[in-house]
């Protein structure tokens, strides 16, 4: 089984962003970067699905020269080569993200390469657009289930779950297939000392995407007041105790 | 015309969805159009009153014996065939799993873009919307071009009311031309889950635990305090993560919104993964040993110090004051 895995390089964001570049960014200057938590889960799942049914796994993002770092941290924990869709690491639109991916994935494979699965978050932690993988898959033509958090595959067939409000939603779609993922879908590794060296020899490919205009366009970013003035301090250690009691009965807990 | 997309499953309404409709009124006064909706594979008539009251002035009702249950391609296709003859300005949905999902497939059917989570619509020249980004930490202002347009209202941003009682609303049956190819996704079964204790997203009192719990086994002083509270277990990106917790625990952006009365947040920095998932609590209280934890900045009450004291302590107060009101409650009677 041949898959590809689309993750988004985010920042680790703490407790409070700030703003850079006229509102147009957020401050990363301090800040790590991370996977997108429901993609760290693509990852994952991808790499135990080659270890269970062989083939191999190819991980796939859009982003600035520096979000080669989330491919060799994908690769580290087992995904085999990356591909970066390098831009100036200014911001691209949900259409604009999906048609790099497209013209990617025809190019290879133009060049022979065949793809069973292909995988994304069903949101990014950061702007939350709940369409590229949809998008990808009616370019590619392909079937689409979104916000899995189950997947087992039947020879030729997938049966995916996602949550509903009272259990379970069941869809079972022929491969290829598009799936997008939620968190709670696996628990992901941590990279090995292992992986990590190996993930440094493996390739990653640079192609540099066209742009197509964008239809959802960024203008500025704004941070929301900032909610509650502070904590009332009730203490410290147990010595609080008695003070803590005092509140669960003014709220009515106790 | 707006048109709201009616989030339904076999025919129970997502409640998300009388927000949208109440956002989606505003909007149509504002411009001063209908406002309508699409209700696709059920039968109308229990929706009628409630769609009415709420502004809806004309339903296209979508009927095709494929459309019997959720297919989120069948159901793009069938809207997006309708927005043809229709020709809404707008196409509104409620920001849920159904709602973004099926947007998104008609954003990717008619080659148009597609805003999800907005908070804020600014039609003009230039149509301008305001939408969340970070589950809500960070505000984006964006320029939504094409025509129409697709957009997701975020939840709880207005609160669901009704509307001027005017005529009843028009029905009009839309009959979309359908492939077999566009049922290859649809809701093959479901599995109801039995829910054991007290829910997560229901309770009233969250005890909720993070780094500092330490350890899986730390999470058995959180239990009792919030089975002496009657109320639920949860915990931070990082408690789950590490295994402590299973994810379905998880209070985050990536995880369960709760909104009890009373949060209690052990050992949990307050990232805003975190912060996102507890923004509906009425009262948040913080026991962290670091005294520079940003929570203490987002929450009504604060303690400093070590939870694996603090805890014991708080549990066995409350143990003791319940043996005294029983034992005084005996004398009483």
């Amino acid at each position: 089984m041949n898959i590809v895995v689309c993750v988004k390089r985010v920042p680790d964001t703490g407790a409070r962003m700030e703003l850079v570049d006229g509102g147009k960014a957020i401050e990363t200057r301090n800040l790590g970067f991370t996977i997108s938590p429901h993609e760290e889960c693509g990852v994952e799942e991808a790499v135990r699905l080659i270890e269970k049914l062989g083939g191999s796994a190819t991980v796939l993002t859009l982003g600035p020269p520096n979000a080669e770092d989330q491919l060799r941290d994908s690769m580290a924990r087992g995904i085999d080569r990356g591909i970066l869709l390098e831009t100036d690491g200014s911001e691209w639109d949900p259409a604009q993200t999906a048609s790099a991916i497209v013209e990617a994935i025809r190019t290879k494979e133009s060049q022979g390469n065949r793809f069973d699965l292909f995988l994304f978050g069903t949101e990014s932690a950061d702007s939350g657009d709940y369409q590229v993988g949809i998008r990808v898959a009616h370019a590619l033509d392909l079937p689409c289930v979104t916000g899995i958090k189950q997947l087992e595959v039947q020879g030729e067939k997938v049966v995916a779950r996602r949550e509903s409000a009272t259990g379970w939603e069941i869809y079972e779609v022929m491969l290829p297939a598009v799936l997008t993922v939620k968190e709670g879908l696996n628990l992901p590794r941590h990279p090995s000392l292992r992986g990590t060296m190996t993930a440094r020899k493996k390739p990653v490919e640079r192609l540099h995407p066209n742009r197509v205009p964008a239809g959802l366009e960024l203008l500025r970013l704004k941070l929301p007041p900032e909610q509650g003035a502070g904590a009332e301090m009730l203490g410290q250690g147990i010595e609080a105790v008695p003070r803590i009691i005092a509140v669960l009965e003014e709220l009515g807990v106790l | 015309m707006i048109l709201a997309f009616i989030d339904h499953d076999r025919g129970t309404l997502n409640l998300l969805c009388l927000q949208m409709l109440t956002f989606g009124r505003g909007l149509a006064e504002k411009l001063g159009v209908p406002l309508q909706a699409v209700l696709i594979g059920c039968d109308p008539a229990p929706l009628l009153d409630e769609l009415h009251r709420y502004g809806v002035s004309s339903i296209h009702l979508v009927k095709h014996p494929w459309l019997e249950d959720y297919a989120p391609e069948a159901w793009a296709k069938s809207i997006a065939q309708l927005i043809k003859s229709a020709q809404p300005q707008v196409l509104l949905a409620a920001s849920t799993e159904r709602g973004n999902e099926v947007l998104a497939h008609v954003g990717a059917l008619a080659d148009l873009p597609m805003a999800a989570n907005c908070v804020q619509l600014n039609p003009g020249p230039r149509f301008q919307v305001l939408r969340q980004r970070w589950g809500s930490s960070l505000l984006e202002e964006a320029e939504l071009h094409g025509d129409p347009k697709f957009i997701t209202i975020a939840p709880h941003i207005i609160d669901a009311t009704e509307g001027k009682t005017c005529a009843e609303p028009a029905l009009e049956t839309f009959s979309p031309t359908l492939d077999e190819k566009d049922l290859r996704v649809r809701l093959t079964a479901r599995e109801e889950t039995q829910s054991e204790g007290v829910d997560l997203r229901t309770a009233s009192v969250v005890v909720g635990g993070g780094r500092g719990v330490g350890s899986q086994e730390g999470f058995q002083l959180l239990e009792e305090l919030a089975s002496v509270l009657g109320g639920a277990v949860g915990g931070s990106r990082v408690a789950t993560n590490n295994g402590w917790r299973p994810h379905s625990d998880q209070i985050g952006l990536t995880g369960n919104r709760i909104a009890p009365n009373l949060y209690i947040a052990c050992g949990i920095s307050g990232a805003i993964q975190h912060l996102v998932g507890c923004k509906g609590a009425k009262h948040v209280l913080v026991i962290n040993k670091d005294n520079a934890a940003p929570f203490f900045r987002r929450a009504d009450f604060g303690v400093v110090g070590d939870l694996h004291e603090i805890l014991p302590a708080l549990i066995s107060e409350i143990r003791k004051r319940r043996t005294q009101t029983g034992l005084s409650s005996v004398k009483c009677g």
